[in-house]
């Protein structure tokens, strides 16, 4: 041995650490949205793979550029995946043949108004991903609402590559001609107009066609047992825990039923409320953020189900068909205040964090 | 262990903690070596909890093994004693086992190679002796925790006697990856470390032994289950190998349900731990009249040839250690204890001491530690935590130097266990962040006092200068008095003479 | 309209009212302030921050012509402690420290003029005339007073050594990104 080999400055324990890193965990996430990605990619053809990209790049060129004006090291960062993710998680919620631009303002705002402008990753207080959706829905709401039926690649009357690139460029040419209007959104025009749901819902789509994707939505809103699918891989892989989600889901799912129970012809049906928009999508990928949910199990619990019931109000009562981007932003702010309150008890001591009574404990055997 | 064990240990297994590899075997496996005597031992001062031992032996004096070098000082505190029979060369300093790399003292013994006891003092059935003779024996034995912690064991024992302690915990736990000296010491030595358990709770008067053993030890439960077959007193209880499982307030909740106050200790609940090594001590302390002297050590790592366990003299050089094992490599990184608590080690020429449960030599696979990236605020390190603390918080208050604010957030209660910092997914140094604040806070906490001293002898100081003005200015008035007085009498019997004179 | 008006006059009232009410009730006397910072220093007035006492530190600290890491007897401890009760974020980055010192008389050199003893504000210094004097390690601030008046350079001040159970655990280096 060299007696001269001194490790200075002295490294702390542990010297034994897990192979877990940021990169693994946002590439699981991405390989978990995989599955539903690509159904949708065959659901609506070439110019959802093409706002999937412009979307996914503006939202690393947007990192990037930050990084670069902060003089941090780009490679390093953009390697960890979590603008990639971010990028793809706002692509999955986007009207899947909506214009260039809205992919391309999107992914700039998520990255760079969302997240960097607070400091980067681990500093933003909303879901950068949601701000970004909101953000565009509220400035551009027509490209944002314009959905189409799906209309899967094989098909013949699928546009093809260049028509694709086309659609990408300058929007959908025609777009009453394929226009569809998402299940929730037909519900509350319906409503609107005076119609019960009951009547209303007759003709349209069973909510089982939502499993498999059949029908009008975002790229992320159809294939509803795809994304369970990936949420149940993030479960078993361990990067989530159940409490967001189905505390997210009883907080969706309860309301609901009881509504819906009372009276059927104004109020939608739970398999609806689960399996349309971004429920799934919701309250396994982004209700689930790291960043901006709290992080005690009791924490969670609260938030998810306050992201369930915020969701279920704004889809019921709100102004807008939709409801899952608005309740996880509305819960992101909560998030500090229930991380301040619903601390773990620690060992030894009561809830309030006075020392147990030793004589009680003595007692126990 | 049964089926239906099996699987409620598997649903009753702990929701904190972590569950590291545990890199056990080989090594585990290994038969027991023996350490062969190094040229030079050093002896610290300092092995142990409390006050340092104060030495006895001059340089040149001849010792026997097992001779009182260093007496005990204070009431916490523990003596040491010669590991061999030699001379001693010096009492000097020695680079300590501590990540800062600073040195204490030691006492430099020379062996002779004789290995030669002195006098040995046994009594027939120590069952006999009153508890406290029992507590006075570990003491003079040198004793102290081997689990890590090397809290004297005779104070611990008197505590729990004083406290009316109904439970012994043995700890067997051994929960740190790498390490398996308590596994072998079970295996090989399992009627010993039963006998100690039972001198143990006569010295506190305990009715019941539950040795807590992890799961993942099959042959060490089988062992100690053996021993422990004859007396109905001690249990061997197999617990689930989850780390921090041999943490004392983790073992206590698991085995007894008892959560012990966060500002008492285990004793004021009833219940005292100790470790299947110091039981052992405590065996052959009182059956062989052996101080402790000689520990088993695990080495082991991937820079280490043939890892095992060594029973090794206090006092020997780790660089000792890895030449008898063999280096396949120049090791990456040293470390004393297990890797999730162990202390790295500024070089090889730091001597084993009476806590020193492994060493470990690891290459640059072992600890390949990725930079640190941002807080993702995942959560892991909260849910690992076995105190229930928010590490992710305290961090970020610790790195805006708001120490105050991490205490206030249960820093005191943390016990630098390395779950936080294992599970991390963005590798942040968490334990240094809560060293570097405990640390930081108590040096100030010094400072304070320090200067509350120093407040208190200025003021002390206002005062004297002001009593000896005033006696000054009242020896002065008083000078002038009298020489007031003295003119005057003088003045009088001026004018009485010359009135006698005019007369 | 009128409804608005008159709610929100009757509003602004009420809240002035209060204010009012709050002033005169909860008024303060005098400043209290300089005396709590005077009760905070160390009090021996060695005049390391370079003013004419620990009571002329604390008016200047109160006054905010001094931060308050002007104490170098008092450290990062008494900053943190002044911050607190000022309510600012200390920035403990400014104090230099290079680690306590303590007055150490050389023996050989010191000739026992006894001049040390009156100048040191914490009674550190024992002796009498013509004897070799001593510190006591436990009373010496180290605010260097002895040091100016020793005619011989007998006083120096010399670094304590940093021991295991006073070491303390670096600040880990932030994080890249």
């Amino acid at each position: 041995m060299n007696p001269s080999s001194i490790s200075l400055p002295p490294v702390a324990s542990p010297h034994h650490l897990t192979g877990n890193s940021i990169s693994r965990i946002m590439l699981t996430v991405c390989a978990a949205l995989m599955p539903a990605t690509l159904f949708a990619f065959w659901l609506y053809g070439w110019p959802a793979i093409f706002l999937w990209l412009v979307t996914v790049l503006s939202a690393l060129a947007g990192e990037a550029l930050c990084l670069r004006l902060s003089e941090r090291p780009v490679a390093a960062v953009l390697g960890d995946g979590s603008a990639l993710l971010t990028g793809w998680l706002l692509a999955m919620s986007l009207p899947p043949w909506a214009p260039w631009w809205i992919g391309a303002l999107g992914g700039l705002f998520a990255t760079v108004i969302a997240k960097q402008v607070f400091g980067g990753l681990g500093c933003n207080l909303f879901n950068p991903a949601m701000v970004a959706r909101v953000f565009l829905l509220i400035s551009f709401p027509v490209p944002m609402t314009a959905w189409v039926a799906p209309l899967p690649i094989t098909a013949a009357t699928a546009p093809g590559l260049h028509d694709g690139l086309m659609i990408l460029l300058n929007g959908v040419p025609q777009l009453d001609a394929i226009a569809s209007a998402s299940l929730l959104s037909f519900a509350k025009t319906e409503l609107s107009r005076g119609v019960d749901l009951v009547h209303a819902l007759s003709g349209a789509a069973a909510p089982a066609s939502s499993l498999i994707g059949a029908r009008a939505g975002s790229l992320g809103e159809t294939a509803s047992l795809l994304i369970a699918a990936g949420g149940a891989l993030l479960l078993i892989t361990g990067v989530i825990r159940w409490h967001i989600p189905a505390a997210m889901a009883a907080g969706l799912v309860v309301p609901a039923a009881i509504a819906h129970a009372v009276d059927p012809a104004r109020y939608l049906d739970v398999a609806t409320h689960l399996l349309s928009g971004g429920a799934t999508l919701g309250l396994f990928f982004i209700a689930t953020d790291y960043v901006t949910s709290p992080n005690t199990k009791a924490g969670q619990l609260v938030f998810g189900a306050g992201c369930g019931l915020l969701t279920f109000i704004i889809r019921t009562w709100g102004g807008y068909p939709e409801g899952v981007a608005f309740a996880v932003l509305l819960m992101n702010a909560l998030t500090p205040v229930i991380d301040r309150y619903l601390r773990p008890r620690i060992l030894g001591r009561d809830w309030r964090g006075a020392p147990l009574n030793p004589e009680t404990e003595r007692a126990k055997s | 262990m049964g089926l239906i064990e099996t699987f409620l240990h598997r649903f009753a297994a702990p929701r904190w903690g972590v569950h590291p590899d545990d890199h056990k075997r080989p090594a585990a496996d290994a038969p027991l070596r023996q350490l062969p005597l190094p040229e030079r031992l050093y002896l610290p001062l300092q092995q142990h909890v409390g006050q340092p031992a104060r030495p006895i032996v001059l340089p040149g004096q001849k010792v026997r093994k097992g001779q009182l070098v260093a007496e005990a000082q204070g009431r916490i505190s523990a003596p040491v004693h010669a590991s061999t029979s030699g001379t001693v060369a010096a009492i000097g300093e020695i680079t300590a086992p501590h990540p800062s790399g600073l040195p204490f003292s030691a006492i430099t013994l020379i062996p002779d190679g004789n290995d030669s006891a002195g006098d040995i003092d046994i009594v027939a059935d120590p069952f006999a002796l009153a508890p406290d003779e029992i507590a006075e024996r570990v003491a003079a034995a040198g004793i102290v925790g081997l689990g890590g912690a090397t809290f004297p064991s005779a104070a611990k024992l008197a505590l729990g006697k004083r406290s009316k302690v109904t439970t012994l915990i043995v700890n067997g736990g051994e929960c740190e990856p790498y390490l398996s000296c308590d596994d072998r010491i079970m295996r090989d030595h399992a009627a010993d470390v039963v006998d100690g358990i039972r001198l143990m709770m006569h010295a506190i008067g305990a009715r019941e032994a539950l040795v807590g053993i992890e799961d993942n030890k099959p042959e060490a439960i089988a062992a100690m289950r053996r021993a422990a077959a004859g007396f109905a007193e001690v249990t061997v209880r197999p617990v689930p190998a989850r780390y921090p499982m041999g943490s004392d307030r983790q073992l206590i909740q698991t085995l007894t349900g008892k959560e012990v106050p966060s500002d008492c200790r285990a004793a004021d609940v009833g219940v005292i731990v100790n470790n299947v090594s110091t039981a052992n001590a405590v065996h052959r302390a009182l059956r062989l009249g052996e101080p402790l002297i000689r520990r088993i050590v695990t080495v082991n790592g991937g820079a280490v040839w043939q890892p095992g366990n060594l029973m090794v003299p206090v006092g020997a050089l780790v660089s000792d250690l890895l030449d008898f094992v063999g280096l396949k490599s120049e090791p990456a990184r040293l470390v004393m204890g297990g890797p999730m608590m162990g202390s790295v080690l500024p070089h090889a020429q730091v001597p084993v001491v009476k806590g020193t449960a492994g060493v470990l030599a690891f290459n640059e696979d072992d600890i390949a530690t990725p930079p640190p990236s941002p807080c993702i605020r995942c959560g892991s390190c909260t849910q690992a935590c076995p105190v229930g603390l928010l590490p992710l918080e305290m961090a970020a208050l610790i790195r805006n130097d708001r120490l105050k604010d991490a205490a206030v957030l249960g820093l005191p209660d943390c016990i630098a266990c390395g779950c936080c910092a294992y599970i991390c997914p963005s590798h942040l140094p968490l334990v240094q962040y809560f060293s570097h604040a405990k640390s930081e806070l108590w040096a100030q906490e010094r400072s304070t006092l320090r200067m509350e001293a120093t407040r208190k002898l200025a003021a002390e100081r206002a005062v004297r200068l002001e009593r000896d003005a005033r006696e000054k200015a009242e020896t002065a008035a008083r000078r002038k008095a009298e020489r007031a007085a003295q003119k005057a009498a003088q003045a009088a019997a001026e004018a009485a003479l010359s009135t006698e004179n005019a007369a | 309209m009128f409804a608005a008006v008159i709610s929100l006059t009757l509003l602004g009232a009420l809240l002035g009212l209060g204010l009012g009410v709050a002033a005169t009730r909860f008024a303060v006397e005098g400043d209290p302030l300089v005396d709590e910072l005077i009760a905070l220093m160390p009090g021996s007035n060695c005049g390391q921050c370079g003013m004419a006492g620990c009571a002329a530190a604390a008016q200047a600290i109160a006054e905010g012509s001094a931060t308050v890491t002007v104490c170098p007897a008092g450290g990062k401890a008494l900053a943190t402690m002044l911050g607190e009760k000022l309510g600012i974020s200390v920035d403990l980055g400014d104090i230099v420290d290079d680690g306590p010192k303590l007055a150490v008389i050389a023996e050989e050199i010191c000739i026992g003029c006894c001049r040390c003893l009156k100048v040191c504000p914490t009674d550190a210094m024992i002796g009498a005339p013509k004897q070799i004097h001593n510190v006591i390690r436990e009373a010496c601030t180290g605010c260097g007073n002895c040091i100016e008046r020793c005619p011989t350079g007998a006083a120096t001040l010399q670094p304590v050594p940093v021991t295991l159970p006073h070491w303390v655990w670096p600040k880990p280096a932030p994080a890249l990104a």
